[in-house]
């Protein structure tokens, strides 16, 4: 086999320069994956054709409504409990994805830089905690929300999860990657510890704190066993647990149950459509590092 | 302050780290390890949550092993772990493969089969409960009539409500799993590729011979992160049997659904805290074998 051979064989394996299908093979292959892909969001996209049909149009399998409406949204957000169990659930996220944001970075951070004794003790002792399931955390949780009077409050649905131990090994692994120089060149700059990773560390690992975020957020919107337990005046349901008993209402029509699942879930998609290629990478990050 | 700055600069970092560390130190000792304990404990005990506790040593787990029920739960929660981990191991590795050999549109496809992990399991389990209802309601037996094959019972069915379940948790979760497989599938050095090629080897022997074992650490990675999903399974499960949860006759029921229902139905909270040790041990079991898998590496 001559040089000329070789270098044309590994460019056809050069996956920048199969830029379009060539053969048979490859539109077949791109066919198919393109089938499977609409048969993927198929679930999504007849939850936001349901919700925008009028109710004689909603037993119909057509995917486009005839005559498309909001009505059904206007319907569920005129009844006020979806507007507030909305609110409930940005409230606790976000206040848990700064939680956590904060917390397990800082904890990362000193098991990562600093040498002090006993770290390799809280360094397993968090470590093991991954071990243990939230199943089997729930019911402590419970008893100890209702000697403490925090069942049916923010602080009750949210402090479970202030800080967890995947991310704070998340963060671990990426302060790695921050040069001991850099925190070195700081102190005798003279500033304090606090100060150094505030301002020299932090900013050195925003991906992973923008991934972390990611995966918190969704994680506490999305989240349930927890907060059905603890809550119990509809007031103080988060989106999930208030969808829940929504759809189980008597006579609710299926159109406003899609709605109310529309609802839930749009906000994330939309987030997801804007910072598509940097999610993927984040949960790459999170899912090979953590 | 005299005191701080008589310190040498390897105990101040002692300092410093230990005030860092404070809060979280309390935080899991209070909210991760003493509940922990907690459960240990309860599960020990008889208690109505309203009465006193009485010690009653091992009976919970007596109970539990002669309580039918139980080992109905044991059975369906295990059939949702080995029905799902190898299909989604199987459906995403395939759409993975054949992904990660196409440039054309290669981000709008990936979208498509990821959109469904960023959605919430509560919300799409009621899509799913929609889908699954009988005619004139619900979509697949709508698509059944056109076509003229008769109905299904998916949830009503003891047998067709476990996979009809499980149907939606496989579903959100394979986008996450095709991802890590693309990741996983870049890491392998062409140069293997391109060895391959210039000795006529045919696809089959590269995927199996090159392909597979060099994925290894990825397999054990979405085989142990599924496997605990699927045995954790419940937001789908009490979503989408809500009239009569876990049904039909115990059909769907997963362990964690018992423990929710023995606990916050019941108020049993021994009995429930036994079931959530075994929970425990199920999953640490798991998490040991991947330990052991990933250790010969």
């Amino acid at each position: 086999m001559t040089t000329t051979d070789i270098r044309a064989s590994s460019a056809t394996l050069d996956r920048s320069a199969v830029n379009k299908p060539r053969n048979m093979g490859q539109i077949m292959r791109w066919l198919l994956l393109f089938l499977g892909g609409i048969l993927m969001v198929m679930p999504i996209a007849y939850m936001i054709s349901t919700s925008l049909k009028w109710p004689h149009e909603v037993y119909n399998i057509n995917l486009i409504p005839d005559e498309p409406t909001i009505e059904n949204y206007t319907y569920v957000l005129e009844d006020g409990r979806f507007y507030w169990w909305f609110v409930n659930s940005i409230i606790i996220a976000t206040i848990t994805t700064i939680s956590n944001l904060l917390f397990d970075s800082l904890v990362g951070y000193t098991l990562c830089k600093f040498r002090f004794p006993g770290r390799m003790i809280v360094f397993i002792a968090i470590l093991s905690t991954l071990m243990i399931p939230t199943e089997m955390l729930v019911i402590p949780w419970y008893l100890m929300s209702q000697s403490l009077g925090w069942l049916d409050s923010y602080w009750g649905i949210m402090f479970p999860g202030l800080m967890t131990a995947f991310g704070t090994f998340l963060m671990k692994q990426f302060f790695e990657s921050v040069p001991d120089d850099f925190i070195e060149a700081a102190r005798i700059d003279g500033l304090n510890e606090l100060q150094i990773w505030w301002t020299v560390a932090m900013p050195l690992v925003k991906p992973a704190l923008a991934a972390l975020a990611i995966f918190v957020f969704l994680g506490n919107w999305t989240a349930f066993l927890w907060p059905l337990i603890v809550t119990n005046s509809v007031e103080m349901y988060t989106i999930p647990v208030g969808l829940s008993g929504f759809g189980d209402e008597a006579d609710v029509a299926w159109e406003l149950i899609m709605t109310g699942a529309a609802i839930s879930t749009i906000p994330t998609l939309v987030v997801f459509l804007i910072f598509q290629r940097f999610i993927i990478r984040g949960v790459v990050m999170a899912g090979l590092k953590g | 302050m005299r005191l701080y700055s008589n310190l040498s600069i390897k105990q101040k970092q002692i300092v410093w780290a230990w005030a860092f560390l404070a809060l979280p130190v309390l935080f899991y000792g209070i909210i991760r390890f003493y509940p922990t304990g907690t459960a240990f404990v309860i599960s020990f005990q008889e208690w109505n949550l309203l009465g006193d506790r009485t010690w009653i040593g091992w009976d919970n787990y007596v109970e539990l092993w002669n309580d039918p029920v139980f080992w109905k739960v044991f059975v369906n929660t295990f059939e949702y772990l080995l029905i799902g981990t190898p299909l989604s191991l199987v459906l995403s590795f395939i759409i993975a493969y054949h992904l990660d050999k196409l440039r054309f549109m290669h981000g709008f496809l990936r979208m498509l089969y990821f959109l469904p992990f960023m959605t919430s399991a509560v919300a799409m389990a009621w899509v799913w409960r929609w889908f699954y209802q009988d005619v004139p309601i619900g979509l697949f037996n709508n698509l059944l009539a056109s076509v003229g094959i008769p109905q299904i019972a998916f949830l009503n069915s003891t047998t067709n409500a476990l996979p009809a379940v499980l149907a939606p948790a496989v579903w959100a979760g394979l986008g996450f799993q095709v991802i890590i497989f693309m990741a996983g599938l870049r890491a392998i050095p062409q140069s293997y590729y391109e060895a391959a090629k210039i000795d006529g080897v045919g696809w089959w022997t590269v995927l199996t011979q090159i392909t597979i074992p060099l994925l290894r650490p990825t397999i054990v990675f979405i085989v142990v992160f599924s496997s605990i999903g699927f045995l954790r399974i419940f937001d789908h499960v009490f979503n989408m049997t809500t009239n009569n949860p876990g049904g039909p006759l115990n059909s769907t029921k997963p362990l964690v659904l018992m423990i929710y229902d023995t606990a916050f139905n019941g108020f049993n909270m021994g009995y429930a805290a036994a079931q959530t040790v075994v929970l425990f041990l199920i999953l640490l079991l798991v998490s040991l074998a991947q330990l052991w898998l990933l250790r010969s590496d």
